[in-house]
């Protein structure tokens, strides 16, 4: 028979404000099974945690019940307590008696009836836990990051620094991502490339770092520790061994497609590096363009390569490989602005994007640094900048702020008046939202020193006239409408998630939000944790961010995930499912209702017919507990350690059994 | 034979008489059977929604019942304003059961539900379709560069309306296409052209309506196209105003959609009640498709 402690917590007067604890401990000593009850000021406190061990051994106590604030606060503090006890840390129940009693309530009575309710429940459980044991499971000391934009590029530099070993996917040919695509970054105006490209060269040289890049993450298995990740490396039909990346095949092809990374204001070839400074410094080939590929012509790039790289036979491989810990920092893409109809519904070419307007403004982007009119390549003087194009709109857009358009924009205004200073520069905007180191004396910055005009107000229509872009809108300030013939329109479109990231979030089982961008475990406490152990969030895949917040997640996620690579082994919570397999029917409802993928089914010969059939297996170190498969399973086979059906009902039958006459 | 409830509201027993002619004259080449709602009363236009929302929404909720009594599922409205008010009234009583209540207890029936509100041109491209008017064209429009102008109230808003695009509005054109006319492309086919300010405030309508003729014959209109009385109105009766104003000569006959298409399916202009415009189309009709 347990013997059981009960200890009330007055949390100051939190608790003892609005509920009589003195009363509840002396009504617990009268439970089934309570040996001794208490009440103490601040039960967490060094002295409230001694006197639990004291008591335990005075009392010769097998099962500790604390009433006093949420499990979640403290649960692993008395466990512990417990654990120095000399007992088994799951002989412990936690009564919460604050966050669900006394801060609710503020009938002194009533939330003491309350109390002593919570704490019954609590004792009538305790009294039937099993002693649990927590297991351990080995750890893959190599992290997974599926993207090599700045975000990815960071967090691998970070886990190398740390001594471990990592790997990034990234979709296109060369790692780098949006950053390698801008001009310059606000507010300091350090050339993106210059700093971004040192990095670049640091992660492809090290040693710790393996890049897999024009590569996909196709299957993710397994579970912390112990991720298996299929990856498709697409067929570059260049041998990346034997490519120095000397550029004789891209000066040589002869086919000229748009190219896609100055967002289409440029020519690329079929074989091509999508940047001058791509790391790695290996083209691919466009097979759905390329000549040989499609009509067995030209072959020039095979002709002329010094090394005898080019493999036109070349095929897509997928490899696996397993990992510690997962980092996604798959990034964003653009809102396509051509449902707007009063922006000309995408049909006018000199009404263009943030992105179109940072490669112009590039020196070795496609216009050598000029800023012309897509049109016909003159330059633009007149240039209306317009904001919020699909943030901030719940009807057509999306309903959030994408938080970096004020500065990009502001930046952009400023670039175009150093770039000629006779230049004007408009900007239609909501609200200026500069909140960050430095931003707001920017914007200021830009408006004062730079002369460009900040118009507070919608645009309600772009229309050509003899050639020009008429931007018509209102200026809230002045309360006046506006009417200012532009040489060129960009529009600061909405950072969005990427029309795939659905689908990588039921790869790794992580949930994602009505806007698609993945959710994080807890938005202050676990902001680059995801609710899959092992699984980490950077970037703005989980919601729009700026470049120093782009690292600064990189930076914590990779720490994330060094920490538990630090670990031999890691402990698993043993309060997890466990099948029955002489009860399971292997219907397999219970995999159905897992939330985290851990339900596998696994082939056993049954004991009495001697033949094979098929059970439910829970994956420890996967099982969340979260009960979705105890309640799913209809032979009653799976029981959750630490919530026991015989726990569960032990709790009920303690309230209802005499109920009539406690009140 | 398809038949409708026919809602032609006050402007085209009226001023757009016009509009009313060539409207019965084409749904009888075209197989329609329009079918006047007997005792119908007035949509409430704009004068009711600024005085009184439950007005707004029981005075076309009247007509609506009209329609459905004589037993028909569809009801057309020529004119855009009284389109708008019956699309917007059946809507507000479906989506509000209180409204609903509330109109209920003001006409003293229940209010209609189920019969579809039509706008002309949406009969002719959805039921009709253009393939057939094509197939009906006696006479083809010789390219006529035709600015199709939708005004406010035709396509918006678009939650209600669920009909044709907001910004860029193509029904008009097609059909103009369909006739062998050129449609223009221009940036004004949603423009407000000033509406009842015509009486209140005259300068604004001088402002606005001036903007759109200037724009359509920048754009190389030779006549503009309209779907709405109002909009014929001012663009139409104002013009000689604007021009004077403006110091520039338009010269830009406003013709109804229906009268276009009266012309291309061989109708003559005097049937079709062409001489009723202030800015007199026969010339250019006469030029472009020897029409008398």
């Amino acid at each position: 028979m347990a013997r059981i402690g009960v200890f009330v917590c007055h949390c100051g007067t939190n608790i003892s404000a609005t509920v009589d604890v003195k009363k509840v401990a002396e009504i617990a000593k009268g439970f089934p099974g309570v040996k001794f009850a208490t009440d103490y000021r601040y039960m967490c406190s060094e002295p409230g945690q001694d006197l639990i061990q004291k008591m335990v051994k005075e009392h010769n106590l097998t099962r500790i019940v604390v009433a006093a604030c949420s499990p979640s606060l403290h649960e692993k503090t008395f466990r512990t307590c417990t654990q120095n006890a000399g007992l088994n840390p799951y002989f412990f129940e936690m009564a919460n008696i604050r966050e669900q009693c006394s801060w609710v309530h503020d009938d002194r009575e009533e939330a003491t009836l309350k109390a002593i309710d919570i704490v019954k429940l609590a004792t009538a459980k305790v009294g039937k836990n099993n002693p649990l044991q927590t297991t351990f499971i080995p750890v893959e000391k190599k992290v997974l990051i599926i993207g090599g934009g700045i975000s990815g590029i960071q967090a691998a530099i970070d886990v190398a620094f740390n001594g471990f070993k990592a790997v990034i996917v990234e979709r296109e040919p060369s790692i780098g991502g949006r950053m390698a695509m801008f001009d310059k970054t606000f507010p300091t105006l350090d050339c993106a490339a210059c700093i971004l490209t040192p990095k670049m060269v640091e992660v492809n040289q090290s040693d710790l770092i393996k890049l897999y890049t024009y590569s996909e993450v196709e299957e993710v298995s397994g579970y912390v520790g112990n991720f298996k990740v299929k990856i498709r490396r697409k067929a570059r039909l260049v041998d990346e061994n034997k490519c120095n990346g000397c550029g004789t095949c891209w000066q040589r092809c002869p086919v000229r497609l748009p190219s896609e990374f100055d967002m289409n204001l440029g020519k690329r070839k079929a074989i091509y590096v999508p940047f001058p400074q791509a790391v790695p410094n290996v083209p691919v080939i466009d097979q759905k363009h390329c000549l040989y590929i499609n009509k067995k012509k030209c072959g020039i790039c095979k002709k002329v390569c010094p090394f005898e790289a080019i493999d036109y036979e070349q095929e897509d491989e997928v490899i696996e490989e397993q990992f510690g810990a997962i980092i996604v920092a798959t990034g964003f893409t653009m809102f396509d602005h051509s449902i707007y109809g009063e922006y000309g519904y995408g049909k006018y070419k000199n009404v263009t994007t943030g992105l179109h307007f940072e490669r112009m403004l590039n020196s070795s982007g496609p216009t050598g640094g000029k800023i012309v009119r897509p049109s016909d390549g003159k330059e633009a003087k007149k240039v209306v900048f317009i904001q919020c194009v699909g943030s901030r709109d719940e009807a057509r857009g999306m309903p959030y702020c994408s938080r970096l358009c004020c500065m990009y924009t502001a930046k952009q205004a400023l670039l175009l008046k150093e770039h000629n200073p006779e230049a004007e520069a408009y900007v239609f905007y909501i609200d200026i939202r500069a909140a960050g180191k430095n931003y707001e004396e920017f914007v200021e910055r830009v408006q004062d020193e730079y002369g460009a005009t900040y118009l507070r107000g919608r645009v309600s229509k772009i229309f050509q006239r003899n050639g020009r872009l008429m931007v018509r809108g209102c200026d809230t300030l002045s309360g006046t409408q506006i009417e200012i013939d532009a040489d060129l329109v960009v529009l600061a479109t909405a950072l969005i998630a990427r029309p795939d990231a659905i689908k990588l979030a039921q790869m790794l089982h992580i949930p994602y939000d009505q806007n698609r961008l993945f959710t994080e475990a807890h938005p202050k406490l676990a902001p680059v944790e995801t609710v899959t152990t092992g699984v980490f969030l950077t970037g703005a895949c989980q919601s729009p961010k700026d470049i120093p917040d782009t690292v600064a997640t990189a930076s914590a996620a990779s720490v994330k995930a060094c920490g538990l690579l630090s670990h031999e082994k890691l402990p698993i919570d043993p309060q997890i499912a466990r099948v029955d397999v002489e009860i399971c029917s292997g219907c397999l409802a219970c995999k159905e209702v897992c939330p985290f993928g851990a339900i596998e089914k696994e082939e056993i010969v049954d004991r009495v017919t001697q033949q094979k059939r098929w059970v439910a297996k829970v994956a420890p170190s996967l099982c969340n507990g979260c009960g979705a498969c105890n309640t799913a399973c209809r032979p009653g086979a799976i029981d959750l350690d630490g919530f026991t059906e015989e726990q569960i009902f032990g709790q009920i039958e303690s309230l209802t059994a005499d109920k009539g006459n406690e009140r | 034979m398809m038949k409708v409830a026919y809602y032609p509201g006050c402007s085209l027993h009226s001023t757009a008489r016009e509009y009313d002619i060539s409207f019965q004259l084409v749904c009888r080449k075209l197989g329609i059977e329009l079918q006047e709602i007997p005792h119908w009363v007035c949509c409430g236009s704009s004068p009711a929604h600024v005085t009184s929302h439950l007005l707004s929404i029981a005075l076309p909720c009247k007509n609506l019942i009209l329609a459905e009594e004589m037993g028909l599922d569809t009801v057309v409205a020529p004119c855009a304003a009284c389109f708008n008010r019956l699309k917007i009234a059946k809507q507000e009583v479906a989506e509000d059961s209180k409204l609903k209540k509330e109109v209920q207890e003001v006409l003293g029936k229940p209010s209609a539900g189920k019969i579809e509100v039509k706008h002309p041109l949406q009969v002719i491209i959805e039921d009709v379709g253009l393939k057939k008017v094509e197939e009906m064209t006696r006479r083809k429009l010789q390219g006529l560069r035709v600015a199709s102008y939708y005004g406010c109230l035709l396509v918006r808003p678009p939650s209600v309306i669920n009909f044709d695009d907001p910004e860029d509005p193509q029904s008009m054109d097609n059909l103009v296409s369909a006739l062998g006319g050129e449609a223009l492309p221009w940036a004004f086919k949603t423009e407000c052209c000033g509406a009842s300010f015509s009486l209140s405030e005259t300068d604004i309508v001088f402002e606005l309506s001036g903007e759109i003729l200037n724009e359509a014959l920048e754009a190389g209109a030779e006549c503009i196209l309209v779907a709405c009385p109002l909009c014929q109105s001012n663009l139409d009766l104002r013009q000689k105003g604007i021009e004077k104003r403006r110091g520039k000569k338009f010269n830009l006959p406003i013709l109804y959609f229906t009268e276009l298409l009266g012309l291309a399916l061989g109708m003559s202009m005097r049937q079709l009640g062409l001489s009723r415009h202030i800015v007199n189309p026969s010339k250019l009709l006469e030029r472009k498709l020897a029409v008398t």
